[in-house]
């Protein structure tokens, strides 16, 4: 595993100089934001604030930075940690504030986590990181059967609360089976863990930091095909974004799409591409799977009457469906076409095939099309 | 003799002071029929001050007759010469082990010729071995180690009959374990923090839990500081340092390890203490605390609790190495086996081995010996797969709180009378707590969705809504002692 987790890694250092055709496949799913989001960034962060371009992993590494200088009982630690890790999310930490601090651990997830939740009940930031998403089923127990229950279970007696736990999710590229799973709906149905994963570095350095602040523990999936591709500019000082409060990247009047992460690129070409037909969608970013903000869906799906959601991960099953229900329960009379879902087949995620099993914008686009033509 | 050549050799060496090489030892016959301890002694580390970094053992000492020639010949610069004989002998560093040579096609044994010994210091009645180096212990301590055993005991017996009478939903005992409950908690300090399994009520005992707070507990009452979230024995109390146990097996291990590595930052005077049974030594949680604490260097305890079954599973399905105690080596951890029906050897076992913990910052790892007399809970029913011969042999013979009570009526510290009288006072008090905690109403309904979060998030509030209104409607579904207004 590591070793292959290796050459993947070495693989996504490599990905601005890979072939020209595969860069630009690339920088169509994921080209940046529209202003109308950035507008929205920027001014909840006011105009003023001072701003550096960066990429997604740098601001992931300046939020860790932020975390471990303002609070001295923070730790951050995972496999391959110490050397700035295989997405060199942890560089020059070790350097900055010491080999106790920022330090490497055994080829060991369930050992990660629980560790971590013992070092986070002792009141201390406890930030892990999972190297791939795709691993962390071996400290599934840990996460659900203790750091979820942990409050709960003693009355509130202890807490686990300073805890994240850190992952690259998502398709890559060429990840295959092993380094491209979107596992967050096992964990949206786990009460006592809330889920959040950021769509670009702005998003990432502020919801990252609110994680690692939360009081709970929080999972916190990184969008690894952005870790490099996603630039934008980032606020230099320390903020933070709101959990459980989803944003509204795009308004819009027929349709309301729902997602999370990378896929909000490409749902977000579909909104363009379906604008130039005079179809108005409004994009929603999640930000935070639960507890979710199905306020801001609802109010949403109230004003359009249709609803689309999109993710990676396997279609039964996945987050979506909840969203879905939920929806349905809440806006039946409202609707005027079935809820749409475009995510990935339910097949492991396939190499070769990836391109196929994709939830891409021309799909969406088409399920757009369907909605508003019902 | 062998030790001041090294030493010499040390001295002469082109070596910086602190560099570390190897050197072996030629007489130790490395896989003689002798098997793992001889082998395991057949290499020592040594640094440039002399000293063995990984065996201290005189014997090892008088072992050596031979350092490396070709390997100090070779870090000092010397070109190298013909195959001899001392090639064998030669450092190798590959990046995951550093050692020597062999032209021996031997495997290591997979287990020792002789099983690790088992420290004790009284026999099984009560009388101290002759060689034993008894802890310091006066009568105060004494009486109270064996007064908690007895309240222990007595919770037991009238909590188990509680559940046969319906009373609790479920228990279980913490028989043959008597003295690992106790003795072990009278050699740690309060701010140790435990991290314990389901069968060491004893040690909350010991910390000051009161017999009104286990039946709390057991009932799920309003008093419960568990809100009457978890089935019976599911304890836990921050202000005694003990962490709510929860019922998969092991999972506290590297949370011990965490928790423990947070005392290190600190410079806390503590260590973490992890309680275990034989059968959680299977799962990965186990094997990952253990590399976790030796790579961390973190001040942690493990306490296994080798008790022979797990549930039905006896130790010969659980493992194939000599016990638990041969795993510590596995991972560089400090080991010892204890008798775990001798209350003595475990609290001179626990505080030697705390304080190793908390000076050194390293883990040590205890197997105590021991049996479980009780089936494994209220829902077992253990003469299914096990004879009762063999549980009265533990009972009558090797019971841990007869024995302690032997050695301390032998030092006239307790006698007929003050046994009548603590057996009859435990008694009441049991009952009487019990009697208090089962009138309690039960925690108010809220319960239900608090603590899920630090905060309850309004999709649960709107559930506690949803729910309410299905109380009003079909009252006749719930619970009458559970308040809901």
């Amino acid at each position: 595993m590591r070793s292959i987790s290796r050459a993947l890694s070495s693989l996504q250092r490599c990905a601005r100089d890979c072939s020209r055709e595969q860069q630009e496949s690339l920088s169509c799913v994921v080209r940046p934001f529209s202003s109308h989001a950035m507008t929205e960034t920027k001014s909840s962060q006011g105009d003023d604030v001072p701003k550096k371009s960066m990429n997604l992993f740098s601001a992931v590494n300046q939020a860790l930075n932020i975390a471990l200088e303002t609070d001295p009982r923070s730790y951050v630690f995972g496999e391959d940690v110490g050397f700035g890790g295989v997405f060199r999310c942890t560089t020059n930490l070790a350097e900055t504030f010491g080999k106790h601090r920022i330090f490497n651990t055994p080829l060991c997830e369930q050992g990660i986590v629980g560790f971590a939740i013992g070092l986070a009940a002792m009141d201390n930031r406890a930030i892990a990181e999972i190297q791939f998403a795709d691993y962390i089923y071996p400290a599934f127990d840990q996460i659900v059967n203790e750091a979820a229950k942990f409050r709960y279970r003693s009355g509130n007696q202890f807490n686990c609360g300073g805890l994240t736990i850190r992952a690259p999710y998502g398709a890559v590229g060429h990840g295959g089976h092993y380094h491209s799973q979107s596992p967050e709906a096992f964990f949206c149905h786990v009460p006592g863990i809330k889920v959040v994963i950021p769509r670009s570095p702005s998003q990432a350095k502020g919801l990252l930091l609110a994680s690692i602040r939360d009081p709970n523990p929080v999972v916190f999936f990184e969008p690894k095909w952005l870790y490099r591709l996603s630039v934008e500019e980032v606020p230099e000082g320390d903020y933070m974004l709101p959990l459980s409060k989803a944003e509204v990247m795009r308004e819009g009047t027929d349709i309301t799409l729902v997602g999370w992460g990378a896929q909000l690129a490409v749902m977000e070409q579909a909104c363009i591409d379906a604008g130039k037909e005079g179809i108005s969608c409004e994009l929603i970013d999640l930000r935070t799977l639960i507890p979710w903000d199905r306020e801001t869906v609802v109010e949403s799906v109230n004003k359009t009457g249709r609803l689309l959601v999109s993710h990676e991960a396997p279609v039964t099953g996945g987050f979506g469906a909840e969203i879905s229900a939920s929806i349905v329960e809440r806006c039946f009379l409202r609707l005027e076409a079935p809820v749409a879902r475009v995510c990935g087949y339910d097949t492991p995620f396939p190499l070769v095939f990836e391109p196929f099993y994709m939830p891409t914008k021309n799909k969406i686009l088409d399920a757009i099309k369907a909605a508003v033509n019902y | 003799m062998a030790s001041s050549a090294v030493r010499a050799l040390m001295k002469n060496s082109t070596l910086k002071r602190g560099a570390t090489f190897i050197t072996s030892i030629t007489e130790a016959r490395p896989y003689s029929q002798h098997g793992v301890r001889e082998f395991s002694c057949g290499y020592a580390l040594w640094n440039a001050s002399g000293r063995s970094s990984t065996f201290e053992s005189e014997d090892l000492l008088r072992n050596l007759s031979k350092v490396v020639p070709p390997a100090t010949r070779r870090l000092s610069g010397e070109p190298e010469k013909a195959f001899t004989d001392d090639e064998d002998s030669e450092v190798l560093d590959y990046p995951g082990a550093k050692t020597t040579f062999t032209h021996e096609l031997k495997f290591i044994p997979e287990n020792a010729a002789e099983p690790v010994p088992c420290y004790r210091l009284l026999n099984d009645f009560g009388q101290p071995l002759p060689w034993a180096q008894l802890p310091q212990m006066d009568a105060e301590l004494a009486r109270k180690i064996y007064s908690h055993m007895v309240s222990l005991q007595t919770m037991d017996l009238i909590f188990y009959e509680a559940q046969r009478q319906g009373r609790f939903s479920f228990y279980m005992t913490t028989h043959g374990e008597e003295a690992i409950n106790i003795a072990t908690a009278a050699a740690l300090s309060p701010e140790d923090v435990l991290f314990t399994q389901y069968r060491e009520p004893g040690i909350l005992m010991w910390r000051g839990f009161s017999l009104e707070s286990f039946a709390n507990q057991c009932f799920g009452n309003r008093d419960d500081l568990g809100k009457g979230r978890q089935m019976p024995v599911h304890y836990g109390s921050r202000e005694l340092n003990y962490f709510t146990i929860s019922s998969p097996i092991a999972t506290q291990l590297p949370q011990a390890v965490g928790a423990a590595y947070g005392l290190k930052m600190d410079n806390a005077d503590a260590c973490a203490v992890a309680y275990f049974g034989d059968g959680a030594s299977s799962e990965g949680d186990f094997h990952g605390a253990m590399n976790f604490a030796a790579i961390l260097e973190t001040p942690v305890v493990f306490i296994c609790r080798n008790n022979g079954w797990a549930i039905s599973t006896p130790t010969n399905d659980q493992f194939r190495s000599d016990g638990i105690v041969v795993k510590g080596r596995g991972y560089g951890i400090r080991s010892i086996r204890v008798d775990g029906m001798d209350a003595l050897a475990l609290y001179s076992v626990v505080k030697e081995a705390r304080r190793m913990a908390i000076e050194e910052s390293r883990p040590v790892l205890i197997e105590a010996l021991t049996y479980r007399v009780g089936h494994h809970s209220t829902s077992d029913d253990s003469s299914k797969y096990r004879n009762k011969a063999e549980i009265d042999h533990w009972k009558l013979v090797r019971d841990p709180v007869l024995r302690f009570r032997k050695w301390i009526e032998a030092h006239g510290w307790w006698d007929v009378d003050s046994e009548k009288k603590i057996r009859s006072e435990a008694r009441a008090a049991v009952i009487a707590a019990m009697n208090k905690a089962g009138r309690k109403e039960k925690p108010h309904l809220s319960a239900l969705f608090e603590d899920v979060y630090d905060s309850v998030p309004s999709h649960l509030k709107e559930q506690d809504s949803q729910l309410r209104e299905v109380i009003a409607r079909h009252p006749e579904d719930y619970p009458t002692d559970v308040p809901t207004q």
